[in-house]
């Protein structure tokens, strides 16, 4: 059934190239704004031609954290669907129309950003106002991947009526599951786009209710961090299983890790807004307690993972109690580069933690460890999964071979990449728990030496950002030989297998009625009332402020 | 569905520290009174004189009772407004002596602010429309960087006070 050697016709592959290339377009423009951003704050250096620090500040943020992101996640989705379930031709055409909606949002937003005219960063926090044409083509990226939503559901649906009583393929169920809940979330930013930030943009709606449009931000804001993950967590447990040459651990624990992600991934926003003083603080300590059951998923696939590497290793015969883990396929990029992802989860989480926590949020909330966190998170862990995949799905849509060179290339290119962000996201950590906040240019403040110590570590920070920025030069150039020059040939979509004698998958896992009825009950229940709250205890609204930002 | 008797033992022992986790911080919150500042005060952000705390002359540092003070603050871009000394020149710094209970109260004129004495516990968001709140004692002789650490604007970065602990 699953054709993994076997090429995708090629007007799905062009289909799925096309998201890929506007990722790793994204992936050079993000990371040069990256780059000159640390070397902007070390303080030894100045932006040319009057550029404004938080300029490339916005772009680093929208063009990374959203657009590399959602077009990586949407194309790489569309290929596991058509290996999985496939891809008829009117499904495809859809899938060209969500192609093209969230690229003309996404030139029309980044137009907007580059002309000056939206120095609001990627959350764009009223009553600053961007131009409309910022919001709109903000929307117009969300509306685009909400066709891709339904294609995406359609394409499974029409498998099952084509396989009746049969399970779905997991990767087919995990792709369902993550735009599902990508759909309940982006509803709120949505909400507030349309609702508040268009009209009041436009003039309107002389003023905005800032609170209301900072919660529907962050119920959207948190599960698009888990949005950018579980396709990472769709690789860990269904793909590189298969690369080490095992088998997948548990099918019915993968699909009850990713129910549980969806339940617990948006009903959480306040963890975001906890020293905001216009929220009941019963109900963020609730949002709280329902932010921290992520542990259970996030522990269910570690276990799963490590038992993966454990059980493959012994039936190949490898002794002793660490033979397994010394005798992975370190050489193989395709298992490296994501294996250094789960690796830097583990910091990362634990950084969450205190991030997450009621009170130990208000040592760091706003200070630059909250970048060097998502720095580990989404820029190592996610990021570099998703380079995993790409090492072979580009080459597999391209009808190309990932050769011995450049799997070495890529092993070079992890190693970078775990040095400059070692360097860099340490530094942040440390100056944040001193005090040093985010998103801010180069300042000496009033001076003194606490001030003289946040710059030591900017130094720092541009040294690791430097070194990471060579990184992303080797990674475009792999992406390039992979998708226009590498020898062709057939390159392998590994999707891993059962094991034979492995048990069935309870039905009740597949009863989406359930789990979304659960998912949105939750979201009723942590919402509601706060909500009501916030409306019915409104301070007049805000006017909209322009010259902050330059306009 | 089958759990290996592994997984079992790493998820109880996963979710029991979780329980216990959520449990200090949860005591911590509900009876010692450590919650995340929350006031749901409002204000009206274009007439935050109106308010008795905000209006001129209330503003900067005032002694309430032996060891205690408040310090009063309007935000706005790119300024924290402390008052006025008695030169009439705006007050860019505040001297406190150890040990004492300070409560900074805040609030903004205009768009989404920071308010983080970096190096003490005192980080607030100060948003238009609503009354920042947070007491604390100063325990540590030192200076101290007042940092806006929400953006609000191009001149963000420019936007800071200090306050001086000593003996």
């Amino acid at each position: 059934m699953m054709l993994k050697n076997v090429l995708f016709p090629k007007k799905d592959a062009r289909l799925y190239m096309s998201f890929m290339h506007v990722t790793f377009a994204s992936l050079l423009i993000g990371g040069l704004m990256g780059l000159l951003q640390t070397l902007s704050r070390s303080g030894e250096f100045q932006l040319p031609f009057g550029i404004n620090y938080y300029t490339i500040l916005t772009v680093h943020g929208v063009i990374l954290g959203l657009v590399l992101t959602t077009f990586f996640i949407v194309g790489f989705q569309f290929a596991l669907m058509g290996k999985t379930v496939g891809m008829s031709d009117k499904q495809r055409k859809w899938a060209w129309v969500a192609f093209w909606t969230m690229l003309v949002g996404t030139i029309t937003a980044a137009i907007t950003i580059l002309v000056g005219q939206a120095n609001v960063l990627y959350t764009f926090y009223a009553p600053l106002r961007a131009h409309a044409a910022f919001y709109i083509g903000l929307a117009l990226v969300i509306v685009g991947s909400w066709i891709a939503v339904f294609v995406n559901f359609r394409q499974l649906y029409v498998w099952k009526k084509a396989h009746p009583g049969q399970k779905s393929p997991l990767l087919a169920f995990m792709v369902v599951i993550n735009m599902a809940m990508w759909f309940i979330a982006s509803l709120g930013v949505a909400t507030s786009v349309l609702i508040q930030f268009i009209p009041w943009s436009l003039g309107y709606a002389a003023t905005i209710n800032v609170l209301l449009s900072r919660t529907l931000f962050w119920y959207f804001g948190h599960p698009l961090v888990y949005f950018w993950l579980l396709p990472a967590y769709m690789a860990w447990y269904a793909i590189i299983p298969k690369i080490i040459g095992g088998k997948l651990f548990s099918d019915s624990l993968a699909r009850l890790s990713f129910i549980l992600l969806l339940m617990f991934s948006i009903p959480v926003g306040f963890h975001h807004q906890l020293t905001e003083p216009g929220i009941d603080p019963t109900w963020k300590f609730i949002q709280v307690v329902l932010t921290f059951m992520v542990v259970i998923p996030t522990l269910m696939t570690a276990f799963s993972i490590f038992a993966t590497f454990e059980t493959t290793g012994r039936r190949k015969g490898h002794k002793g109690l660490f033979g397994w883990f010394k005798h992975l396929p370190w050489k193989d990029v395709r298992f490296l580069a994501p294996f250094i992802g789960m690796v830097a989860f583990i910091p990362g989480g634990a950084g969450g933690i205190v991030n997450a926590s009621h009170q130990m949020n208000t040592l760091i909330h706003n200070t630059i460890w909250v970048t060097g966190h998502f720095h580990l998170t989404v820029a190592t862990t996610v990021i570099l999964t998703y380079f995993g995949i790409a090492y072979w799905l580009v080459p597999h849509l391209t009808g190309r071979r990932l050769t011995p060179r450049l799997n070495k290339l890529g092993i070079i290119q992890t190693i970078i990449w775990t040095v400059g962000m070692t360097i860099m996201s340490t530094s942040m950590h440390i100056q944040g728990l001193l005090g040093g906040p985010r998103r801010s240019n180069f300042s000496n403040y009033a001076g003194g030496a606490q001030v003289d110590t946040w710059i030591s570590y900017q130094i720092a920070q541009a040294v690791g950002g430097t070194i990471l920025f060579i990184g992303i030069i080797l990674m475009i150039y792999i992406f390039i030989q992979l998708a226009f020059f590498a020898p062709r040939g057939v390159q392998e979509f590994p999707i891993a297998e059962e094991e034979v004698d492995a048990e069935p998958t309870p039905k009740i896992l597949e009863n989406w009625y359930l789990w979304i009825g659960i998912t949105v009950a939750l979201i009723l229940f942590a919402y509601t009332i706060p909500v009501i709250d916030i409306l019915k205890h409104s301070p007049p609204g805000s006017l909209p402020f322009d010259w902050p930002i330059g306009r | 569905m089958h759990l290996h008797k592994y997984e079992k033992i790493w998820l109880t022992f996963g979710l029991g520290s979780l329980a216990l986790f959520l449990v200090i911080i949860g005591f911590a919150a509900f009876w010692k009174g450590t919650h995340p500042m929350s006031h749901i005060e409002t204000i009206d952000p274009q007439n935050v004189e109106a308010h008795d705390s905000f209006k001129p002359e209330n503003l900067g540092l005032r002694e309430v009772a032996e060891g205690k003070y408040t310090v009063n603050i309007v935000a706005s871009a790119f300024n924290y407004d402390f008052g006025t000394d008695a030169d009439g020149k705006p007050v860019k710094k505040i001297r406190v002596p150890k040990g004492s209970t300070v409560l900074f109260q805040i609030t903004t004129k205009d768009v989404v602010h920071g308010f983080q004495v970096a190096g003490t516990n005192v980080n607030m968001m100060v948003e238009p429309g609503h009354v920042s709140r947070l007491e604390t004692v100063m325990k540590n002789v030192g200076e101290f960087t007042v940092v806006c650490n929400e953006y609000c604007g191009i001149g963000h970065h420019q936007m800071f006070a200090t306050v001086e602990v000593y003996e």
